[in-house]
């Protein structure tokens, strides 16, 4: 299923969120400070990192339900934005090939309209369906296939449950029949036992329908699950990509490490065992991100080279990349 | 025998809504000794919460106990007045809630909410007390404590916050601290922190620890016994490697399959418990957990399944024990 084309691209993506100030005193949060990714076509990409690292940014940007600020997206070789060019395409025929699933299953749905009427907006607008009948069939098969039924199409919102309220999200994306899903979150607001069945959902739906994901979540553990490759993300930026084994197994950058080590193991024996890197103080702020490396406020092996130099991301074995100037020390 | 911490026998509590009963806990029963610590694990809305919440006579209207006891260091809670209550919270018996970003008083000085337990519990002077709140920042890991005092709640990040709630929770030395899942609204480097500043100040303080989670990797490192809850149930009870490594009920087995993996090279498909959480409004007769167990049998879904003791502490409540135990007294019969 995975192939070597390349469906989605950016490049040196840019997205900064003004921030009060004014003139020369204007201020911008960096929430997504030049980054370069790519996804092949049917792959998961998985994208991890701490609140306010960005992730659901680069998410949104992708999209372009934000203007990006500056860099360069592709999509199925075809440019949607590139700032230098000045190209920004309309997205109207595109947002029938990409879409979305946000995070919060409660605030992501009109409690005014019907499962019906969620699941077929879409369908309406991008003229799918020739009649009433067929447009009602349509409904019915998403929500069967989501592991609804047709009783629910005439519900509305508050009378599901969670990991309910996912599925009708789920089958909302799937309406316009995409090939590019941004999942944001999906199960990070679900129950351990609810969040297992809609793991499995998102892999059924992809092998049946050659689905491609960016699945952005901050447990690493779901994301490692799902994913092909995983990046990591702190403050704006990707700090390390590869492999999701090879990059749980075989992590380089210092941030990935202490985050994996601190993840709480769910088996005694090992947790007792399991020695945390500990990681000092707080994310420091987007408004204001450290020089250079934006890691180093935290980081035990910075040096003024890491204040002074911003580490490039560097492939050090194949598809594995990572930002960070001291690697030799590290490992 | 010595007297436990803390004995709760067969609560019951429904939340009385214009909808309707809500039966949130029913007929649980635990005990806590002098410097344990229990996790108790369980979905949103299988009563986690209010269980420890009723430990301190948090259940307010329209919450109401309608059976059972609650006894705690020598008192029964369950028929305290509000003033012999006020005395208890804060003293004896502390929380740290889920939220801390608020949880705390944004129109008071972090000094001011440490100090007010002080003010409340104890007789300390002006200047005792400010010098004890300097104190316990400093035992929470907090730097600069003097002028951290000074400062308001926004004025810290989510896990300092956290730190604030636990030096308020700590300022008298109770002998019990529920933890209500303190480290949920947190990214997971901050909450490896504070969980290793909860284990540090237990080992120096001694006390005893309720840890509420939903998160069987946090109860893993943190806990040495586990309840597991189910709809308002204690549905089985152990020390932490009984739970984890031989689960005895079929909800607990079904929660542990669920997990992903983090280390595993091979990627298995996740076995996730299928169907919906219950309706508090109208539990299942029998079994709480029957519509969604696959092992579901007649006798689940009509009554109540009893106490099974697999150890001298572990124990589980399902009916899958009582039928090996039924056919174990068969063939013991045909053996005589």
């Amino acid at each position: 299923m995975k192939s070597l084309k390349k469906l989605v691209e950016i490049e040196h993506l840019k997205q900064y969120f003004p921030a009060g100030g004014f003139g020369k005193q204007k201020r911008f949060v960096q929430a997504v400070d030049d980054v370069s990714f790519f996804i092949y076509k049917g792959e998961t990409l998985g994208l991890v990192g701490e609140s306010g690292c960005g992730k659901t940014t680069v998410g949104r940007t992708l999209l372009r339900l934000y203007e990006p600020t500056d860099g360069r997206i592709v999509y199925d070789g075809e440019v949607l934005f590139d700032k230098k060019e000045s190209i920004a395409v309309n997205m109207m025929p595109y947002r029938r090939k990409m879409q979305i699933v946000f995070q919060d299953p409660y605030a992501s749905l009109d409690p005014r309209m019907t499962i019906a009427d969620i699941v077929g907006e879409s369908i309406d607008i991008h003229k799918l369906a020739e009649s009433k009948s067929q447009r009602h069939d349509r409904i019915i098969e998403l929500l069967e296939r989501v592991g609804l039924n047709s009783e629910h199409a005439n519900r509305y919102p508050h009378e599901f449950s969670g990991g309910q309220r996912q599925r009708i999200g789920i089958a909302r994306a799937l309406a316009v029949n995409p090939e590019f899903i941004v999942c944001d979150e999906p199960v990070s607001a679900l129950d351990v036992s609810i969040q297992a069945q809609v793991v499995n959902m998102f892999e059924d739906l992809q092998q049946e329908m050659g689905l491609t994901y960016l699945f952005i979540a901050h447990d690493l553990s779901v994301v490692r699950h799902i994913s092909d490759r995983i990046g990591v993300m702190y403050l704006g930026k990707i700090v390390e990509l590869a492999d999701s084994y090879e990059l749980i197994s075989r992590s380089a950058h210092p941030y990935t490490r202490s985050l994996i080590s601190a993840i709480p193991v769910a088996d005694p024996v090992t947790a007792r065992a399991n020695e945390r890197i500990p990681l000092q103080g707080d994310v420091p702020s987007p408004v204001n991100p450290p020089s250079g490396c934006h890691f180093r406020t935290r980081c035990p092996y910075a040096d003024e080279c890491c204040a002074a130099e911003t580490p490039p991301l560097k492939e050090v074995s194949a598809g594995h990349w990572v930002a960070c100037h001291h690697l030799d020390r590290v490992n | 025998m010595k007297e436990k911490l803390l004995e709760i026998k067969d609560e019951r509590l429904s939340f009385f809504t214009p909808a309707g009963e809500v039966k949130a806990l029913n007929g649980v029963s635990f005990s806590l000794g002098e410097g344990e610590v229990l996790g108790i694990v369980g979905e949103s809305g299988s009563g986690k919460s209010v269980t420890a919440y009723s430990i301190m006579g948090l259940t307010a209207f329209p919450g109401k106990l309608i059976g059972g006891t609650i006894r705690f260091n020598g008192h029964q809670v369950d028929r305290m007045t509000e003033k012999e209550l006020r005395k208890m919270r804060g003293k004896e018996v502390s929380i740290i809630f889920q939220d801390p970003m608020t949880s705390l008083n944004p129109v008071y000085t972090i000094g001011n909410q440490i100090e007010e337990v002080l003010k409340l519990h104890t007789d300390m002077t002006k200047s005792q007390r400010h010098n004890r709140a300097k104190e316990l920042l400093e035992l929470v890991g907090i730097n600069e404590p003097e002028k951290r005092l000074k400062q308001y709640p926004h004025e810290h990040s989510g896990g300092m916050r956290q730190r604030v709630m636990i030096a308020i929770a700590l300022a008298c030395e109770p002998k019990l601290l529920i933890a209500d899942e303190p480290t949920t609204a947190l990214d997971v480097t901050i909450q490896a922190q504070i969980l290793e500043l909860m284990q540090d100040l237990r080992k120096k303080l001694g006390m005893s620890i309720i840890m509420i989670t939903h998160d069987l990797g946090v109860v893993a490192s943190m806990c040495e016994r586990i309840a597991v809850m189910y709809a308002g149930n204690i549905v089985e009870y152990g020390t932490t490697d009984e739970i984890f490594y031989q689960p005895g009920h079929e909800y607990t087995k079904g929660l542990i399959k669920s997990i992903p993996q983090l280390n595993a090279e091979k990627i298995e498909r996740l076995v996730p418990i299928e169907g919906q959480p219950v309706d508090l409004m109208n539990p299942p007769k029998g079994c709480p957990f029957a519509p969604r167990c696959e092992h579901c049998m007649k006798v689940c879904l009509t009554e109540k399944p009893p106490v099974t003791h697999l150890s001298d502490t572990h124990y589980s409540y399902c009916w899958l024990w009582q039928e090996q135990e039924i056919k174990k007294g068969a063939t013991d019969f045909e053996e005589s």
